[in-house]
Order: structure tokens, then C-alpha cells, then sequence
């Protein structure tokens, strides 16, 4: 049976089940849900308004035996960027939708009557919408535990916690891991995008699938292979991620002079051993837990953990570089144990690691905590956001809106999202993905840290401005294709060095689907992408001013390098030149 | 021109396992980042270095080391 668009109304309660139009039929992932927000979402909607939607969508190979393909795509138009975002997630969502033939999950409206919640399940052919009380004000693992009692152990959840309830800015959607932890769609507040649809939770049914076809089986299996070797055979994929984790970046970056630490101010922590890979690989070795999870089914990377206090008690899983450097680093928190504590908080209140974290660092430039207080931090997400206080709902707005009611200078956000775990002045080229991005200020969206100082893909130097345009330029346009496969982000480590990745990754989808890409339809696919999002983002009022640095980064020179953000601003809206 | 050279060493990941984190040690003048790659033995069959890093700027292996150089060793490594 053809994959379907599955349509919920949360104004009529209702839902429809739809053909895919022909013109979606070649899309997946992100290349989906950018292609249906800019022809569906009015890019001038609020945000939190009954005219935007909520598009998921697995990814091309998500549901097939591909190694890595288990990501999920989301997208809408932010309440925080006030832009087009797409948010990927791993999970058992995607291969689960993937394989009951769900091409994408389309929300749209609000319910007339905002006294309650939902919960939308959606099966074989059929969606069901029911309120659920019994579930409002409760956290993610609350959720979890109920939906797998109500069905089974393998039902794929999404939920949002009493911050996305309250619609705050720093919430996400947290989905159900394969261990029964969780993982989230985490960037732009996309958790308010939820609550303000009146959706507690979302199910999908894992009992009662078929598995997906492959128009070309043993083409299939053999690029397949390949590929697995790929990442396996790659010391960064197939070695240093599964031993360390992300976390093995805080020393590399540190020593590199490119680990944004309090607030911004310095590009080295003296915090960076105590918080590091390393020690965090050790603590693991020493207490039990484990330093190889699977964020997703089918992966062979295994970058995720399960990190134990002293007495061998379950801590934390899926603790990332990017939430341990904003603690540990940027807030100064020194204390490995307390950071994973709170990490599990906030997985069960569903917050974004990275925007929560950089707007308590700014929290210590306008004196509501001090520099380093992981206990305050803690007490500030658990007794003031998660209840909605006054305080809690300044918190909850993220990291721009913060810098705003104080009236504070150093604010480090673009588009009003928080810059992650990698100074722009000393890591350049990530500057500029995270000002060109039409997401806001992201990591993930063109990774120009592999080149500038992981020496993968060759090397551009981080201190220098040459050459970066181009290399955030051509990162963007593949991660952009890359997230439309349903592919895991790391695969970019072996694909940029290894010359036998991205073909086997290209021949995986012509044998699923029977068609004929080349190199240059994944490329071209990678630039429609980016020029779709940026045109809606044109249209929603943002523009080459919003591709900007915060000022303070082009005046006060960053140590140890004491470099400035030197781009003049036609050198980077060149990147918008192809 | 056999003057010593204070030189920090820093060693990051696996390259720390059996080794050390951290050491300050004395070399002959001239002695360059590969000499001290050989005299660890970091080879390429297992774990071939990744990146190098003297005073937090990545340099080649044949740099001549200058007294009171931090010399950082990094295997392959990556995340985000």
C-alpha cells in the first residue's frame, strides 16, 4: 500500500487520510516538512496561533534496515526564531511511521474548547483524539509510563511536560528512546508549538505494521553493507563516539580556545577536565552504566550512555556535549553528578537543553544566580519553570527575551536562539552557519567545527576567514539532504572522509524507491531545501539583518586568541550566492 | 646549539590510556611534534593522530617546538 498523508484537525477533532501529491512523493524528512510548512503555513501566523501546523515526517530510509535512518523530522514555524524550523530527532518514532506508511503527520488548528489536552493516536488507517485530563500538569516520564501501560512496550510516544503546557519558549517534544528513555525534538520552543494545540501526547501504533519495500532488495542489502562498513570502519563513527560520546568535544574545543565559557566571556573553561569525555567515560568504567546507547533502533554508532551516580543509581542517559558544556562551562557548574542530575530533569520537564543552559548563564549577568550555583540552577528549573512562576516563565522564554527584561548586552542568540556549545570568533566557520542558518543559531545545520578543528573533510583555520562562507555553504546544502534520508548527523564524519560512504548512501535510495539519483540531485536537493526556508523565512519579516552576530562578538575580543568576529556583512550574505 | 626546551605535553581520549594526561618535559632544541608522536608510539595502524594542537593552533607535524610550547595530541574525535 502507498505511504499516506495522515491530517489532523485539532479545531474539528477530526482527521483525514490523504495521497501523497506527486510532487512530495520524492521528499522525506526535512526536505518534507519545509516543503509543506512554506506551501501550507502562512509565513506571517503566529506562531502559537490556529493557523500554524505541525508537520512530522520520517526520513526516505527511516524504516529500512539502514544503519542510522531512525531520525524524525518536525517541522513548523517557531514561536522562538519566529522563522521556518525543522527539528530532528532519533527515537523509535521514524521507523515506526515509516513502516505503518504514514509519509507525514500533518496538525493543524486549535481547539475551540482550550479547557483540557489530548492525546492523538494514530494507527494502521485510523487516528484517535481523546482528552485526557488524568495526564494534564504531569512530566514526560509520567506520559511515558501511562501509554505503555495503555498499549505496549514498544508504542512510539511524543510528549510535552508542564513547560510545554505553559507554551514557554524554552520547551521541546520529547519521544520515547528504545530503552524507554527519551530523546527530543529540541530547538524553537517547538514543545509551545504543541501545547498551544492542546496536545499532552502523540502515539503511534507499533504492533500492527508491515515492513517497509525495497523496489530492489539485494541492490539494497548490498549498498546497505557498504555503508555500515562506512561508519564502522570510521575512527570517529566507528571508535571515538561509542568510547566517549559527544562529550569527548569539551577538551578539543577548549584547548582550541573555541569552548564558549561564562557567558560567552572566554574561549576556555577551567572546568573543562572535570566535565570532560574522558572523565565522564571513566566515572562510567568505575560505577557500572554504560558508555554505548542507540538514540534509535538500527544504529551502529551508539554515541549515547547511561551515566550512575557514585552509588551505581541511574543518573542520566543521553547526556550531550552540548547540555554538559552549558552547564559545566558556560554556567560553570563543576560537578559532572549534579549536571546529569539536572539533565534528567530536564528530559522529564521537556526543556532544550541549550537554550535553558545559555539563559541561565545569562541568568548570572543579571544576578539571579551566582556563577557556578548548580544547586540554584536546579532549584530555578525545578521550582520556578516547571511551576510557571513569575520567575520561571522569565526563564522560559529563552535566552533573548531574558537579555531583554534585563536590559543586557552580551545576549548570545541569532534569530533569538541560543548560540550552542562552539564560539563563533574562534570557530569561524560556524559562525557563519549559525548566522545564515534559517533556523537560528544551530549546530547541527552545517557543521563547520569537523573542518575547522576536527580535520574531517580537510581543514579550514577556525581563526581565519577564508574559505569559511564556502565550507558553511557546502556543509548546509548536504546536511539539509542529509536530513531528508532519516539519517543520523554523524554519518557526515565518514561521508566527508571515507569516498565510499555517500554513494553506498545514494544507492540505498535508488534501490528502496527504483530511481536513479546522482550526487548532483542529492546536492541540488540540499540548495531547493535551504532556498525553500529561506524564502519563508523572507516572507515571515526576517531578513539579511537577522543574519547577524550579536554586537557585542564584533567589539570584545575573545581569549585566549583575543579574536573579534570580523565578516563585514556582504561577506556573509555571499552565502546565499548559489 | 644542544639547548633544552620546556615542553608541555597534553594527551586527549584513548592516547591518554596507558599514558598520561598531562607531563612537563625537557627535549633537545629542534625536536618537532613527530619526534615526540614516534617517541610515544602513536603510529597509523591504530589510532592515527587526528589533530594537533601547539599553543591551542593546530600545526603540522615537522613544526619546530619553541621553549615553553603546549603540545596537545588528539586521535581522531568527533561529535556535536
Amino acid at each position: 500500500m502507498a505511504d499516506k498523508i495522515y491530517r489532523v484537525n485539532m479545531k474539528e477533532l477530526s482527521f483525514k487520510i490523504e495521497d501523497v501529491p506527486n510532487h512530495w512523493m520524492g521528499l522525506g524528512g526535512r526536505g518534507l516538512t519545509s516543503t509543506i510548512v512554506a506551501a501550507e503555513v502562512d509565513p506571517e501566523c503566529h506562531p502559537l496561533g490556529p493557523n500554524n501546523k505541525m508537520v512530522f515526517a520520517p526520513g526516505l530510509l527511516s524504516g529500512t534496515s539502514a544503519a542510522n535512518s531512525g531520525r524524525n523530522s518536525l517541522g513548523a514555524k517557531s514561536p522562538l526564531t519566529g522563522g521556518i524550523k525543522e527539528s530532528n530527532v532519533g527515537g523509535t518514532i521514524a521507523g515506526i511511521m515509516a513502516k505503518l506508511g504514514v509519509k507525514a503527520l500533518i496538525i493543524e488548528g486549535i481547539p475551540e474548547d482550550n479547557s483540557t489536552f489530548y492525546h492523538i493516536h494514530v494507527s494502521r488507517d485510523n487516528v484517535e483524539i481523546v482528552q485526557v485530563p488524568e495526564l494534564v500538569g504531569k512530566d514526560n516520564y509520567f506520559v511515558l509510563d501511562s501509554m505503555e501501560k495503555k498499549y505496549s512496550k514498544k508504542v512510539a510516544v511524543m510528549t510535552i511536560g508542564r513547560p510545554g503546557e505553559m507554551k514557554m519558549l524554552v520547551s521541546n517534544i520529547s519521544v520515547r528512546d528504545p530503552k524507554g528513555k527519551l530523546r527530543s525534538h529540541g530547538r524553537g520552543g517547538l514543545g509551545a508549538v504543541m501545547g498551544s494545540k492542546k496536545i499532552k501526547c502523540i502515539t503511534v501504533d507499533a504492533q500492527n505494521y508491515k515492513e517497509v519495500s525495497y523496489e530492489d532488495s539485494e541492490k539494497f542489502k548490498a549498498a546497505s553493507k557498504i555503508f555500515t562498513k562506512a561508519l564502522q570502519n570510521n575512527p570517529i563513527s566507528g571508535e571515538g563516539l561509542p568510547a566517549f560520546g559527544t562529550n569527548v568535544l569539551v577538551n578539543i574545543v577548549n584547548e582550541a580556545g573555541g569552548l564558549p565559557s561564562r557567558n560567552f566571556r572566554t574561549g576556555n573553561s577551567e572546568n573543562a577536565e572535570a566535565i570532560c569525555g574522558e572523565t565522564m567515560a571513566e566515572n562510567i568504567k568505575e560505577r557500572g552504566g554504560s558508555t554505548t546507547h542507540g538514540c534509535h533502533s538500527g544504529c551502529v554508532i551508539q554515541c549515547s550512555q547511561t551515566y550512575n551516580d557514585k552509588d551505581g543509581n541511574y543518573l542520566s542517559s543521553g547526556f550531550e556535549y552540548e547540555m554538559i558544556w552549558a552547564f559545566g562551562a558556560n554556567l560553570g557548574i563543576n560537578d559532572l553528578d549534579l549536571i546529569a542530575k539536572i539533565d534528567a530533569l530536564m528530559d522529564d520537564l521537556g526543556l532544550d537543553a541549550i537554550e535553558m543552559g545559555v539563559c541561565l548563564g545569562l541568568a548570572v549577568d543579571a544576578s539571579i544566580l551566582k556563577f557556578g550555583d548548580g544547586k540554584e540552577a536546579y532549584r530555578l528549573i525545578k521550582d520556578e519553570v516547571a511551576k510557571g512562576t513569575p520567575m520561571g516563565r522569565i526563564l522560559g522564554s529563552g535566552t533573548g527575551n531574558l537579555g531583554k527584561l534585563y536590559g543586557l548586552v552580551r545576549v548570545p542568540v541569532v534569530k533569538n536562539q541560543s548560540i550552542p556549545a562552539y564560539e563563533p570568533r574562534a570557530i569561524k566557520g560556524q559562525g557563519i552557519t549559525y548566522v545564515t542558518t534559517p533556523m537560528g543559531a544551530d549546530h547541527t545545520a552545517g557543521y563547520a567545527v569537523a573542518t575547522n578543528i576536527l580535520n574531517s573533510g580537510g581543514f579550514v583555520d577556525p581563526l581565519k576567514k577564508d574559505g569559511q562562507v564556502e565550507l558553511s555553504r557546502n556543509l548546509q546544502i548536504a546536511s539539509a539532504a542529509i536530513d531528508s534520508t532519516g539519517m543520523c548527523i554523524f554519518v557526515a564524519f565518514p561521508a566527508l572522509d571515507d569516498p565510499a560512504c555517500l554513494p553506498a548512501l545514494i544507492d540505498m535510495l535508488n534501490a528502496r524507491f527504483g530511481i536513479s539519483l546522482t550526487g548532483d540531485d542529492v546536492t541540488n536537493l540540499g540548495k531547493t531545501i535551504l532556498k525553500t526556508e529561506r524564502a519563508f523565512n523572507l516572507k515571515a519579516g526576517l531578513t539579511s539583518a537577522d543574519d547577524r552576530i550579536p554586537e557585542f562578538m564584533k567589539y570584545e575580543a575573545l581569549p585566549p586568541h583575543n579574536v573579534k568576529w570580523d565578516f563585514t556583512n556582504e561577506e556573509i550574505d555571499e552565502f546565499w550566492n548559489f | 646549539m644542544s639547548e633544552n626546551i620546556n615542553i608541555t605535553l597534553k594527551l586527549f581520549a584513548q592516547y591518554r590510556d596507558g599514558r598520561f594526561k598531562v607531563e612537563k618535559r625537557v627535549y633537545k632544541s629542534g625536536t618537532t611534534p613527530q619526534n615526540i608522536i614516534d617517541e610515544l608510539g602513536i603510529t597509523k595502524d591504530k589510532l592515527p593522530l587526528g589533530v594537533l594542537m601547539v599553543n591551542s593552533k593546530h600545526e603540522k607535524e615537522e613544526y619546530i617546538l619553541q621553549e615553553g610550547d603546549t603540545l596537545a595530541l588528539f586521535p581522531k574525535i568527533g561529535g556535536g
